[in-house]
């Protein structure tokens, strides 16, 4: 369980563009729960996600992770338990290395990165097994360096490299955001295939309120640092996205967006 | 043929402080002026050593190892300070001069007297008398390969694999669950260890240490890997590294040429100039790839 309690966090401190983004900000995560979190730009979803993974520093509050308050912990030490996608795909593979090698790499996360080969000779079919499930290819390519391929087919890697060892929590950046319709169609199946197999609690942030809808099992809408709709199991199975772009424009236009 | 040789010595042992400068310039992206200290630092630690006594063959893996404490203080000046990378090594550099300075204890010591790794009883020994001259050009050859090789190994290993993520993407490691910091402070440490190893073989070569021997090692090591890996980019069965000593050699005979229609005072202008060259060549290409794209 992840529990976010009392956060403040504000920005610019101390100058004339100081800005209050959280104050008092709780959310509670159960285990296993697939959260997706939707809001405008501003709202505060993808400073949550940092707040939760270490990027950034909070003013006040904590976050506890069953019963461990992890707020002094590096980003680094936390991404052990956590995987993440962002929005960007060139942000989660390395393009100078091969397909291969961007597997090897995400393989070995959590262990000591020493002296033995990079790569593992015998875990090869086990990267293949787990690209062909993408249905892209990928494992024909596997020499091939990432840099050479599609937004989408990187995306894709990175959602296979990110989950493919043990993981608590699973953070998912905006991670179809950048890609085209049908290619973010995919990666959202895939997405949904690989948290269901996996079991993995997961925070989605996006600004597709269908995926919201259709996907996970609950959703949060955010605004100006405060959830606005918490909704979750047969609640959230009868919403619909009319219902969420109705009070997703209402905010947005109190905003003037 | 013997200014060949020569040529092909120089280059081999500029070619070692190229692969330190490939390990900071295109593995790690990070702009590393330490090299211009850590250059002589290898050269000063190997000539004390040496007039200390010692067997020159042990002055290589201690000048590599003092050439990657400079790279370890670079890497803590960047990262755990925040200072921005150019600046950090540009703070080590001119804190080296002084260092270097008390390690050797004059600007300039001599070492012509003394054994080094080129000329010494057991060389002497081994060849029954006196040592031939292509024997210099054959032992600077097995040290550069052998550094070459085990630099090709590190680089296919783990923490290799994790050092070339750093410079590529260092938002991967963080989520490889790594602190990116230590990763680039183990790389600056390799890469100024290969330099210093550099400059301990140059000074053997050369009978002296001079502080001044660092000067412009950057911009040295900077045109052999931009050369090497611009010029031989086609071949892709010639390993990056092995590319950065043959780029080494080429530059050198470059400015080789050069210098023989001017007088030696030209020596670092022509060396800038000639990277300048270089510097434009190899961009118009990267140009003209763009535009094809």
């Amino acid at each position: 369980m992840l529990e976010l309690k009392h956060i403040d966090k504000y920005y610019n401190p101390g100058t004339v563009n100081e800005m209050c983004l959280f104050s008092d900000f709780n959310l509670t995560i159960r285990d296993n729960e697939f959260v997706a979190v939707v809001g405008s730009n501003g709202s505060g979803k993808t400073s949550m996600l940092n707040l939760i993974c270490g990027s950034i520093d909070m003013d006040g509050g904590s976050i506890v992770i069953d019963g461990k308050d992890i707020s002094k912990e590096k980003e680094f030490r936390r991404m052990k338990y956590m995987g993440r996608v962002y929005q960007n795909p060139a942000v989660g593979t390395c393009p100078t290395m091969t397909i291969l090698e961007n597997m090897a790499l995400a393989d070995n996360k959590g262990n000591l990165f020493g002296l033995k080969m990079g790569t593992n000779k015998k875990r090869i079919d086990f990267y293949k097994d787990s690209l062909r499930q993408l249905n892209l290819g990928l494992e024909d390519k596997m020499d091939v360096k990432v840099g050479t391929l599609s937004g989408g087919q990187r995306q894709a890697m990175a959602l296979v490299m990110s989950t493919m060892t043990p993981l608590d929590f699973l953070i998912l950046d905006e991670h179809t955001a950048a890609l085209d319709p049908k290619t973010a169609e995919l990666i959202m199946e895939l997405t949904d295939k690989i948290v269901r197999e996996k079991k993995l609690t997961t925070i989605m942030v996006t600004h597709n309120l269908r995926y919201a809808v259709e996907y996970g099992d609950r959703l949060v809408m955010m605004h100006q640092g405060q959830t606005v709709i918490d909704v979750a199991g047969e609640q959230k199975k009868a919403v619909d996205t009319d219902e969420i772009l109705r009070k997703f424009n209402e905010i947005s236009i109190e905003c003037g967006n | 043929m013997d200014w060949i040789l020569t040529i092909i010595e120089q280059g081999l042992i500029y070619g070692l402080l190229a692969l330190g400068v490939y390990i900071t310039y295109k593995i790690l992206d990070f702009p590393d002026l330490t090299v211009d200290g850590s250059f002589p630092l290898g050269a000063a630690v190997a000539a004390i050593l040496i007039k200390g006594g010692m067997n020159p063959y042990l002055t290589l893996p201690l000048s590599f190892l003092a050439g990657a404490i400079a790279g370890v203080f670079t890497g803590l000046i960047h990262v755990k300070l925040k200072v921005r990378d150019l600046l950090s090594g540009i703070i080590m550099m001119t804190a080296l001069y002084t260092i270097n300075m008390l390690i050797a204890g004059t600007n300039n010591l001599p070492i012509f007297a003394n054994d080094n790794i080129f000329k010494n009883p057991w060389l002497e020994k081994l060849f029954g008398g006196e040592i031939p001259s292509w024997s210099k050009v054959l032992i600077i050859l097995i040290i550069a390969l052998l550094a070459k090789l085990l630099l090709d190994f590190f680089l296919k290993t783990q923490a290799g694999y994790l050092l070339r993520a750093v410079g590529d993407n260092d938002t991967l490691v963080t989520t490889l669950a790594k602190d990116k910091g230590n990763v680039k402070i183990i790389g600056l440490a390799i890469a100024n260890g290969l330099v210093a190893l550099s400059g301990c073989v140059f000074c053997q070569e050369q009978k002296v240490f001079e502080i001044s021997s660092g000067t412009g090692a950057l911009v040295l090591g900077l045109a052999s890997v931009i050369i090497g890996t611009s010029l031989l980019k086609g071949f892709s069965f010639i390993r990056a590294t092995t590319a950065v000593l043959i780029g080494s050699i080429i530059y050198k005979a470059c400015v080789a040429v050069a210098i023989s229609f001017f007088d030696p005072v030209y020596m670092k202008l022509i060396t800038a100039v000639l990277f300048l060259v270089v510097l434009v060549f190899s961009m118009e290409r990267k140009k003209k790839v763009k535009r094809n794209a």
